[in-house]
């Protein structure tokens, strides 16, 4: 591969990726509205998806306001961050053969550590705010963040271990005879329920969780800053949805009818599909169900999983 | 009126050395006059006395005497304090008057001893200047701390008109600012603990979670609840002012606002009183479509109420189906009255117009269609286990405390209380009703979540009998005293047309005297208490609304939960804040 090759891509990826994170917007608004029998955005554009530009522009005209009793520099430092850790992530998403930002061969690590600097951006700014709703917002953030994270790299290594690689490349190719959901059903679980908690999506949007705490970690903020944050949580959620293609449903591979991209694209919508539609059915479990639910229930069910898979692969190593 | 010399015998007996008066009052409660020093004594009695068993403070509310024209209904008083107790062994309410002379009097407190008092008396001291010795905390409750004067006293202007323009300049808005920051010491609230520092939030009154402009301060340790404080009158209207200069008839519409998720309810609870005093039988057929139309608002009432409490605790969807729902009865609400939320549709001796052609056609619709419905949502929301999780064992009270705390309606139903004033003391008609009363019995938010959805069906029931049953007869009653009254005779002789001109300018004359109305409205029980000097218009009226004992309760039930907790237990209390302030 040229160096021209290697920007094109990286240049593409970044391109198709901020554009899906603002389509998700009126993905997101127009799929809440068919489920609750509402028509949501439909005036701007052709089914209203002008409303994408519309509330960017809106965003990007609003005044930019930093409360006075803000710690300056971290509160604008901080909605940086989750955008800048999400999109890092996608380094070593494989879209398709070739098609790859870097394809390290410690991919999955790579993909944790970046996925836990993203806590650094809602306890940081719920800090910065220097806001009660912020300060607790932040608060459950951090514990979320903190007791998911280990449900989800536990999750993923019983992938690493069928693979034998923490390469991304490697795990998908892996998939080409079975799929990983076969084998590692209660590791997609797991992992899919870790990622909701992760995005701090509904069910478990507890930082900001709207009836309780208005806004949570990100009460203070408006304008673009707001909208980093908002952007943070599309593109985190595409990112676990193709986490979840990737390394569960083959990622590319699919007949040969559609190019490998696509199969990719459309796995990854119907999850991002799947997020939206938990959004608009489930009600929040309170924080401290959610931190005893991870503790008490998902951590001996990904140990086990662990376990069974460990002993499994070494059985059949052995015959 | 059996039971009301044998009351008044028990007390004479027991007190001997104190005056009661009794008064006859056109509701036949039985009322008497007491001085304010035997105060205490008296309400212990009554309350503990296991024949009797007051229990429950119904209401508590005061009258300005000083402008009174038609002597001889009450004790030479400037200002009277009401005491309204029921008893639910007895089935029974008793009213105890208290006659207070001076321009600022005052009286002993029963804050100690009924629970729910201490809002009222807030209340009474914040609207007459009356003071309550021994109160623990007497405060300005619906009006601004800043306020000057007591509006219900009669000297106190009732329109802007009256009073300099409102100006709020900026030392002035300084001055409210500060006037609304929360002193912890003033509750006698610690600031700290031995191991920890307590946080103060300050929810609303603009937030998401407390379903209009209610402000309650939380004392936190982390997320736990160490208290509540809430403050109340952001919603203010003073409806209760404006009943002393609306004429009897013009006062309807300001019902309607109330308690605006009950519609027309509201309505009949004024009516009943005013038709009490008034003297006058309603026909049939208005029963029967007051009912109606009041069972409508029940379960429109309850879906408002569903929705926003799944929305409380993250469902976010479940709302958009029952405001679906509900427009499906302001349908109907709209074809027979005109109006949606607010229809002012009742009328004093009966409603405003007869039934529209094709109404059975609607509402027949509407009871076909909700039951699968009803069974949906029961899915979607009360066995969701997610939200099973959120409600269960969540702000629970007993019996006992329900009851001291002056809960009525579901929430005393969930209680194990099997309790509905249109079962035990029907009106208009509900004892000619087939339905039942549902019950739950551990009193915590997911049991009043059971018991109002039950209620629906129920109410639904009750609309479909009144749809099959409707009589037939005249929409309004053939009295002098009905508004605007009957035209048959008014050109036929001059007398009744004269009668008919008075009435319809000026609006009727009630005879003199006292009634309560006690209904169950959607929230609970809800009564106008109104005092006619034989006038226009009423010379007070005093609205008992449901949610205000239900909000006072609150910090009480929320101790020791979370604050995510908190917001299950705000959307399962089921308050309107209109209801609450008035």
């Amino acid at each position: 591969m040229t160096v021209m090759q290697h920007i094109w891509i990286v240049l593409g990826v970044l391109f198709v990726l901020l554009n899906i994170a603002a389509g998700l917007i009126w993905v997101e608004r127009r799929l809440l509205a068919l489920w609750q029998d509402r028509l949501g955005p439909n005036r701007a554009g052709p089914l209203g998806i002008l409303i994408v530009l519309a509330d960017t522009l809106k965003l990007f005209f609003k005044e930019d306001w930093i409360p006075p009793f803000a710690e300056k520099r971290i509160f604008i430092f901080a909605p940086a961050i989750v955008v800048a850790s999400v999109l890092l992530s996608f380094v070593i998403i494989p879209f398709a053969p070739h098609i790859v930002v870097a394809d390290l061969n410690i991919g999955l690590l790579f993909f944790l550590a970046m996925s836990s600097l993203g806590v650094y951006s809602i306890v940081l700014g719920g800090w910065a705010s220097n806001n009660k709703y912020a300060l607790l917002g932040a608060l459950r953030g951090a514990s979320q963040m903190i007791a998911y994270e280990v449900f989800m790299g536990l999750s993923l290594m019983g992938v690493v271990m069928l693979t034998g690689s923490f390469n991304m490349g490697a795990i998908v190719e892996a998939q080409k005879d079975l799929w990983f959901i076969v084998t590692q059903p209660v590791g997609f679980l797991v992992f899919f329920i870790a990622g909701i908690a992760e995005t701090h999506r509904l069910p478990f949007d507890i930082p900001e969780a709207e009836s309780e705490l208005i806004a949570g970690y990100h009460a203070e903020y408006s304008g673009m800053k707001f909208g980093m944050f908002f952007i943070g949580e599309y593109l985190g959620i595409t990112l676990i949805s193709a986490m979840m293609v990737a390394l569960f449903f083959g990622g590319w591979l699919g007949p040969s009818f559609l190019p490998p991209l696509a199969w990719f694209a459309l796995k990854t919508f119907f999850f991002i599909g799947i997020f939206i539609l938990l959004r608009a059915s489930l009600p929040r479990p309170r924080y401290d169900q959610l931190i005893e639910y991870g503790w008490k229930i998902l951590l001996p069910v990904v140990l086990a999983n662990l376990m069974i898979t460990g002993a499994v692969a070494l059985w059949m190593r052995g015959s | 009126m059996q039971l009301a010399p044998s009351i008044l015998q028990v007390l004479q007996e027991r007190f001997r050395d104190v005056a009661f008066h009794q008064q006859t009052t056109r509701d036949a409660i039985p009322t008497f006059w007491i001085p304010a020093t035997n105060i205490v004594t008296v309400l212990q009695f009554l309350k503990t006395d296991s024949v009797h068993a007051y229990s429950f403070l119904y209401d508590l509310c005061g009258i300005d005497e000083r402008n009174r024209t038609k002597h001889g209904y009450t004790q030479p008083s400037d200002f009277t304090v009401v005491y309204h107790l029921f008893s639910y062994k007895q089935n029974q309410f008793v009213r105890i008057k208290v006659a207070l002379l001076g321009e600022y009097p005052s009286l002993p407190s029963i804050a100690s001893l009924y629970k729910n008092a201490n809002w009222y008396e807030r209340e009474v001291y914040d609207m007459f200047g009356i003071r309550f010795d021994g109160h623990p905390h007497l405060q300005r409750i619906l009006m601004p701390i800043t306020w000057s004067g007591h509006p219900l006293r009669k000297e106190h202007p009732a329109r802007a008109t009256e009073i300099g323009p409102y100006q709020l300049m900026h030392d002035k808005l300084d001055a409210e600012q500060e006037a609304l920051r929360f002193k912890p010491e003033e509750w006698g609230m610690q600031q700290e603990s031995e191991d920890s520092d307590f946080m103060f939030l300050n929810i609303g009154p603009q937030h998401p979670g407390t379903h209009g402009v209610l402000r309650i301060i939380l004392q936190l340790d982390g997320e736990d609840i160490i208290d509540a404080v809430p403050e109340i009158g952001f919603h203010h209207r003073g409806a209760e002012k404006m009943g002393e200069r609306q004429s009897w008839h013009t006062y309807i519409p300001y019902t309607d606002r109330v308690d605006y998720l009950g519609g027309v309810m509201n309505n009949l609870a004024y009516l009943l009183a005013v038709e009490q005093l008034a003297g006058i039988e309603v026909p049939e057929r208005v029963k029967v479509i007051r009912v109606m139309l009041c069972e409508l608002f029940r379960i429109a009432s309850h879906l408002v109420w569903l929705g926003t409490f799944a929305q409380d605790v993250g469902q976010l969807s479940p709302v958009f189906y029952m405001f679906t729902d509900r427009e499906k009865i302001f349908d109907i609400v709209e074809a027979i009255c005109g109006g949606r939320m607010h229809p002012n549709w009742f009328r004093i001796g009966g409603v405003s117009q007869d039934l529209p052609k094709g109404w059975e056609s609607l509402v027949r619709y509407f009871v076909a269609y909700f039951p699968p419905k009803l069974k949906e949502y029961n899915n979607m929301v009360m066995r969701n286990s997610i939200f099973k999780a959120r409600t269960k064992g969540i702000g629970a009270y007993t019996r006992d405390e329900a009851i001291e705390w002056g809960v009525t309606g579901a929430g005393l139903r969930a209680c194990g209380m099997n309790w509905d004033f249109r079962k035990q003391r029907p009106y208009s008609g509900y004892e000619f009703f087939d339905f039942d009363i549902p019950v739950a019995h551990n009193g915590d938010c997911y049991d009043r979540a059971v018991v109002r959805l039950e209620e629906m069906r129920q109410s639904l029931r009750i609309v479909e009998q009144c749809l099959n049953n409707m009589p037939d007869g005249n929409y309004k009653a053939d009295h002098p005293l009905s508004t605007p009254p009957l035209k048959k005779y008014t050109m036929r002789d001059i007398e009744t047309l004269i009668t008919h001109f008075l009435n319809v300018t000026w609006g009727p004359v009630i005879p003199p005297g006292e009634a309560m109305s006690c209904i169950e409205a959607t929230k609970g029980a809800n009564s106008y208490y109104l005092v006619s000097d034989g006038s226009t218009s009423a010379y007070r009226v005093r609205i008992r609304t449901p949610s205000f004992p239900h909000m006072q309760m609150v910090p009480y039930i929320s101790r020791g939960y979370t604050v995510a907790d908190l917001l299950s237990i705000l959307g399962s209390v089921d308050f309107v804040l209109a209801d609450i302030d008035r």
